[in-house]
């Protein structure tokens, strides 16, 4: 469990990982926290010929609250978000789900951005950029962009992120007033999640967001729905998702819990 | 009991012992502060090269070709040894029952299990050993594997070994008493089916070797942290030819948790020392935890049928086992012990007198097995505790009174089983009396009618169990029919050995064949050696290491049967004293007083009688080195004392088959609430109460501690661990994320009570409590969980989803509209789908399109180079990747059933690094009457090896990815192309979407 030779560049300036993105393009990888990715190195299942280091860039480490929007930088680890201060205040639902995330020994090195760059079907991070309508802020020596959740995530840990860009920041939406619930079951506390929802409100209603089930973090929404119009709007979204089996879940299970939890989270953020 | 110290000028002749006291560990200093001394810590001989494994991931193929030169050619290798080579330079290890059957530690000519080693690269270090070991090309011919027992027993069932036919290694019947007329008149009869799962324990640290082959002597000097026992050692040595005093086999000081593992070692051991002698330099190998999970060793699983004939009241009189034992791919020694460790407490706790077993060891294409923690108690007490518990519900009466009908008396002990265990100590019912009472059986009661009231899926579990300790050598041979067995020569005993010694400053050294792994016996046997000389613990310095070359042992050491504190403490303790009775003559001839007047106390050798009448223990202890002539003539040396203990109880299998298979035998009994979470499913244990009696308490907080770590352990085989297979034999539970063992956070802290009932066959009086709550554990949770949701079969690990899918109701259906044609997976682990879509064209102009060679080589994901065998036949090499997961991989794509312009069937297959891969989907098109084509399709796909093993949790998903690329690809080159009238590419995209595939 050795992983295969590759360079190592500990990036000194922000144009040194991009013109290193667009020299070696998808045989570069960019370390930010690394839980994921050294894992895989050391299991051979990535074998990138050059490993970008940016954590020493203090310019991708801020946390930003400005304009309605609170700016996270690649660098940011996850501990730090939710040790921020702000975080209840700014992004109430993301403090309810940051402590989900794996466990403290990897929150401590693991990044805001490296998860969502890694964009695993099971992982919180992406749930949450699309419950709340985040943008993913891309950069390369080409051009700067800015992609919405939606559209960032396209399938089981693959992005709309281009081979020469670096995930630079992530922006969510500043707490709009309303309320949000989040819940996600796992077999252990901190393993990957079975079914992670996030229900939050929204002017018109109500939208749920559902991770674990399909390959990307699903969103639906509602408008104020309860009775069996909820029920009939849940098991629709359970079906949708196209569950599947694994050692830990079976497809039935899991779309019992969407059904279930997405009624329990409902009726919080609307009642 | 012990007596309070009482307060004296002279020496207190009275002392409290420290035996039976929690004194701090004298392990703990080294291993909390990071200085434990673990094989992978410790330094390596000059010039020692690493070793990779190269493995199967396959669990069933013929090895067609193995070409290793490019790797042999690779920058600082030093040798690769494969199957060929080794089986040149050593011997099949020993198989553990009678049959022309071969064991290799790496595969020859065969792979029988994922993870399998198949080749060994050696090199100047581990990464550049692994690089190499990529550059292996093995051409694998895979055949049809078999997973569970009793498929393995199906006449058309693949065979693994041709000498075992029909997969069956051992085949025994017993019987004891008259079962027969016990079943014919009893009033009811009970049966239990029961699927005990795979699962282990598993150490922090993993498999280590550093083995170096001595040519100028056609030696082997080897360091593994091997557990023992060492019969194994005869195993290793004629493996490697050469003569048991060839082999010197020697353990670091610490080792990171065994708990029976680390016996599983010994193949490497062979392997690693065949790979030194083929480079001619030392040799080190640690086994990574992708290696552990998948390939070092397993407990068995066992698909058991068990009977009873029960009386009116409750009473078992009869019990019939059919256990059909899985051993894995090989029989490697000391299996099938596992089954057999277990003969003599077939009837458990209870007073049953007929008996009829039959024993039946198969062979399936998974990792084989070896000892761990519990060792065939949870795979008997399973069966035996929930056929209790069901016999309870049956007769409607309480199942703990159905445990008290049967318990065997108070008064009847040493107590011989009816299939010959001979149970030295015990009283049953006061301990359980004692455990309701302290554990407050009543209040849980109480709890448990509470929370049903409310609303809440809730239930208690009880078990009672013998915990067998100090294994009989011979038990084993109960495998061997007694003919056999005459044939074979005596096999019996348990051989423990202690050394004492005495330095020239009268310093006190202990020395056994014990192999902790952090047990703390070197903290036990300073309490039990200064007991018997009066002294302080830290006076007594222990070492544990063992080296067959100078050390005392015997085929009984290691650590392994919960022996020490009843078989080795004990050695100690005989050591001990008959230096102490020397050094008593010693003694009294220098302070003129009779021997018998002398007693060792407060670091002083004292006439009891005039306690001022005294000598330093120190000085009489140095007369040996520096004044033998001062001796008394009788009094013999007083330096050094080795004890080999053997209990004249463990006596061979007899003729009947009757076998004492361990020497002590403790009493546990649990009782626990759970309550099932009821939208996730989720056990949670509300209390856990276990009893033990285990003898005298050497030392009660690590009594404790072993209690608590099996406890942990059995949790996690109740509610998490499983070593899951799928049918085809690809391994799904690699890495820990998705082999789960519980955490702090899952583990409650049980309320554990204790009893001493002494074994009147130890020195010390001590049983063994290593293993207990491993055996009683998982049972008693499970009694707990289906007594919550009244379910009558409940099978381990209680897995959420799979409790929910026994208790919950049909699903509501879908809404009207979508569509059921989605992707499924079935038994066999192969993903199936199928779907339809409607082309504007005609099925000849559609026809021509996929058959076009350009599209179908443009189609292969990530194709570099393509080799035309055919028309219809294509071989290319591709990088297939899931986001950064991307190996490349030989593919191989065939056309098969062409039958234009209506149907054909695309078949191919992609092996790799990181796995394989194989696919078939087969395309019709049927003109839909409106100048179009309907275009059906269906599909199946799978994946194996190491990206099954790591990745389980996303294999279907990754599945349906790569199938998309594919057609997300034919759509690419589709659009590319004039398709007169129709686009092809939007057909196809439609496709890929369906699949799960992105453009």
């Amino acid at each position: 469990m050795k992983p295969a030779a590759f360079d190592y560049i500990r990036a000194e300036a922000v144009d040194e990982v991009l013109e290193g993105l667009s020299k070696e393009g998808g045989n570069a990888r960019v370390l930010a926290g690394g839980q994921s990715l050294m894992a895989m190195l050391n299991m051979r299942l990535a074998r990138p010929k050059v490993l970008i280091d940016i954590m020493r860039l203090t310019e991708l480490s801020r946390i930003e609250d400005r304009a309605g929007a609170v700016t996270i930088g690649a660098g940011v680890r996850q501990a730090t978000l939710l040790a921020w201060p702000e975080l209840t205040r700014t992004l109430p639902l993301l403090a309810l789900a940051l402590p989900w995330v794996g466990h403290v020994q990897t929150r401590s090195r693991g990044t805001i951005c490296g998860s969502l760059a890694h964009a695993d079907p099971s992982a919180e991070l992406p749930l949450l950029l699309v419950a709340l309508g985040g943008e993913v802020h891309l950069r390369s020596t080409r051009r700067r962009r800015r992609v919405s959740a939606s559209e960032f995530f396209v399938g089981m840990m693959a992005t709309a992120r281009a081979e020469d860009e670096l995930i630079e920041a992530v922006s969510f939406p500043a707490h709009n007033g309303g309320r949000c619930a989040f819940r996600e079951v796992a077999r252990r506390h901190g393993d990957f999640a079975i079914v992670a929802c996030a229900a939050v409100a929204t002017p018109t209603g109500v939208r749920l967001t559902v991770g674990g089930v399909a390959d990307v973090p699903m969103a639906r929404d509602w408008p104020c729905l309860d009775g069996s119009a909820l029920d009939d709007a849940l098991n629709g979204f359970a079906h949708e998702l196209d569950a599947r089996d694994d050692v830990h879940a079976t497809a039935r299970y899991r779309r019992d819990l969407v059904r279930i939890i997405g009624r329990d989270l409902i009726g919080e953020v609307l009642q | 009991m012990a007596q309070p110290a009482a307060r004296s000028a002279s020496v207190d002749v009275e002392r409290r012992p420290w035996v039976g006291r929690s004194i701090e560990r004298v392990e703990d200093a080294a291993l909390l502060t990071g200085r434990g001394r673990f094989i992978d810590d410790l330094g390596t001989p000059p010039g020692t090269l690493h070793a990779a494994i190269l493995r199967s991931p396959h669990a069933h193929a013929d090895i067609v070709s193995i070409d290793a030169e490019a790797a042999r050619r690779a920058p600082d290798v030093a040798a690769v040894l494969t199957g060929e080579q080794v089986k040149a330079m050593t011997s099949s290890l020993v198989v553990g029952v009678k049959a022309p059957v071969e064991c290799w530690p790496i595969a020859t000519e065969r792979v029988r299990y994922v993870g399998e080693p198949v080749a060994v690269v050696v090199a100047t270090d581990r990464a550049r050993a692994e690089d190499a070991a990529d550059l292996i090309d093995v051409n694998y011919q895979p055949r049809a594997a078999v997973i569970d027992p009793l498929a393995a027993l199906a006449a058309d069932a693949p065979v693994l070994h041709d000498g075992f036919p029909g997969n069956l290694a051992s085949d025994r019947s017993f019987s004891y008493g008259n079962p027969e007329q016990a079943f014919a008149e009893a009033a009811h009869r009970f049966s239990i089916d029961i699927r005990y799962p795979r699962n282990s324990c598993t150490p922090i640290e993993t498999y280590g070797v550093i083995a170096s082959y001595e040519a100028a002597e056609d030696a082997f000097d080897v360091l593994a942290n091997f557990q023992g026992p060492f019969s194994i050692h005869t195993v290793i040595s004629r493996a490697l030819k050469v003569p048991g005093n060839r082999l010197r086999l020697r353990t670091p000081p610490d080792s990171g948790g065994s708990f029976g593992v680390k016996q599983g070692v010994f193949p490497y051991i062979v392997l690693i020392g065949a790979a030194s002698r083929a480079a001619g330099r030392p040799v080190k190998w640690i086994e990574d935890r992708l290696e552990h999970l998948t390939a070092s060793v397993s407990a068995t699983n066992r698909a058991t049928k068990l009977s009873a004939a029960v009386a009116a009241d409750g009473r078992v009189l009869a019990l019939d086992w059919d256990q059909v034992e899985d051993c894995g791919a090989h029989l490697r020694a000391p299996e099938p012990a596992t089954l057999y460790r277990m003969h003599g407490n077939l009837t458990g706790a209870y007073d049953i007198r007929h008996v009829r077993v039959r024993n039946r060891v198969v062979v399936t294409n998974k990792t084989p097995t070896g000892l761990n923690r519990g060792f065939g108690g949870p795979q008997v007490y399973f069966a035996l505790e929930r056929l209790m518990q069901r016999i309870a519900i049956g007769l409607d009466l309480d199942p703990l009174e159905v445990i008290r009908r049967n318990l065997v008396p108070a008064g009847a002990f040493p107590y011989r089983t009816a299939t010959g265990a001979l149970l030295d100590s015990g009283n049953y019912q006061e301990a359980i009396a004692k455990a309701v009472e302290q554990g407050k059986l009543a209040e849980l009661m109480a709890r448990r009618e509470e929370a049903r009231a409310q609303g809440s899926l809730y239930g208690i579990g009880f078990t009672a169990v013998v915990e067998p300790s100090v294994s009989n050598m011979g038990y084993i041979t109960t495998v061997l029919t007694a003919a056999e067995r005459r044939k074979a020569g005596p096999k019996n005993g348990a051989q423990a050995t202690a050394t004492v010694a005495l330095d020239p400053v009268g310093g006190v050294t202990v020395h056994v064949a014990s192999v902790p792994q952090g047990q703390g016996h070197r903290t036990v046997l300073s309490q039990v050696v200064a007991d018997v000389f009066g002294l302080k613990p830290q006076d007594v310095r222990v070492n544990t290491e063992i080296d067959t070359a100078k050390d005392a042992w015997s085929i009984a050491s290691g650590n392994y049967a919960s022996r020490f504190a009843a078989a080795v403490a004990g050695s100690a303790k005989l050591a001990a004293e008959r230096i102490a009775h020397r050094l008593a003559r010693v003694a009294a001839s220098q302070l003129n007083v009779e021997p018998v007047d002398i007693v060792f106390a407060g670091g002083f050798v004292v006439s009891k009688r005039n306690p001022e009448n005294r000598v330093a223990f120190s000085r009489v202890a140095a007369l040996g080195h520096w004044s033998p002539g001062s001796l008394p003539d009788d009094a013999g040396q007083t330096i050094r004392e080795t004890v080999f203990w053997t209990p004249p109880e463990l006596t061979a299998p007899d003729d009947e088959d009757r076998i004492n298979s361990s020497l002590c035998h403790g009493f546990i009994f649990d009782f626990c609430g759970v309550e099932v979470d009821r939208t996730t499913f989720e056990t949670r244990i509300d209390r856990y109460v276990t009893m033990h009696d285990c003898g005298t308490i050497l030392h009660p907080a690590m009594v404790n501690g072993q209690i608590r770590g099996g406890f942990a352990q059995a949790l996690g085989a109740a509610l998490y661990e499983e070593y899951a297979y799928a049918a085809d034999g690809s391994f799904l539970t690699g890495t820990f994320a998705d082999y789960l063992l519980p955490t702090t956070t899952e583990v409650p802290e049980p309320q554990i009570i204790h009893m001493e009932t002494p074994s009147p066959f130890t020195p010390l009086g001590a049983k063994g409590v290593g293993e207990g709550n491993c055996m009683s554990t998982p049972v008693c949770i499970a009694n707990a969980v289906a007594d919550a949701l009244g379910l009558e079969d409940v099978t381990l690990p209680l897995v959420p989803a799979k409790l929910a899918g026994l208790t919950r109701g049909p699903e509501p259906e879908p809404p009207a509209g979508r569509s059921s044609a989605k992707p499924a997976r079935e038994g066999d682990r192969r993903l199936h789908g199928e779907g339809s879509a409607s082309v504007n064209a005609a099925p000849d102009q559609v026809w021509a399109m996929l058959l076009d060679v350009t599209t179908l080589q443009a189609v292969i994901p990530g194709c570099q180079r393509v080799d035309k065998v055919s028309d219809t036949h294509f071989r290319a090499d591709v990088t297939l990747g899931i986001g950064p997961v991307t190996g490349r991989y030989r593919a191989d794509a065939q056309l098969f059933d062409l039958d234009p312009p209506n149907a054909v069937t695309l078949r191919g297959k992609a092996e790799g690094a990181l796995g394989f891969g194989d696919a078939e989907g087969r395309i019709t098109l049927a003109p839909d009457g409106k100048g179009g084509t309907k275009l059906h399709y269906s599909y199946d796909a799978a994946i194996g090896g190491k990206v099954a093993s790591i990745g389980g949790r996303l294999l279907d998903g990754a599945t349906r990815v790569i199938i998309g690329q594919f057609f997300a690809a034919l759509a690419h080159q589709a659009g590319g192309a004039p398709a007169g009238g129709f686009s092809l590419f939007a057909l196809l995209r439609r496709l890929a979407n369906l699949f799960g595939g992105r453009q």
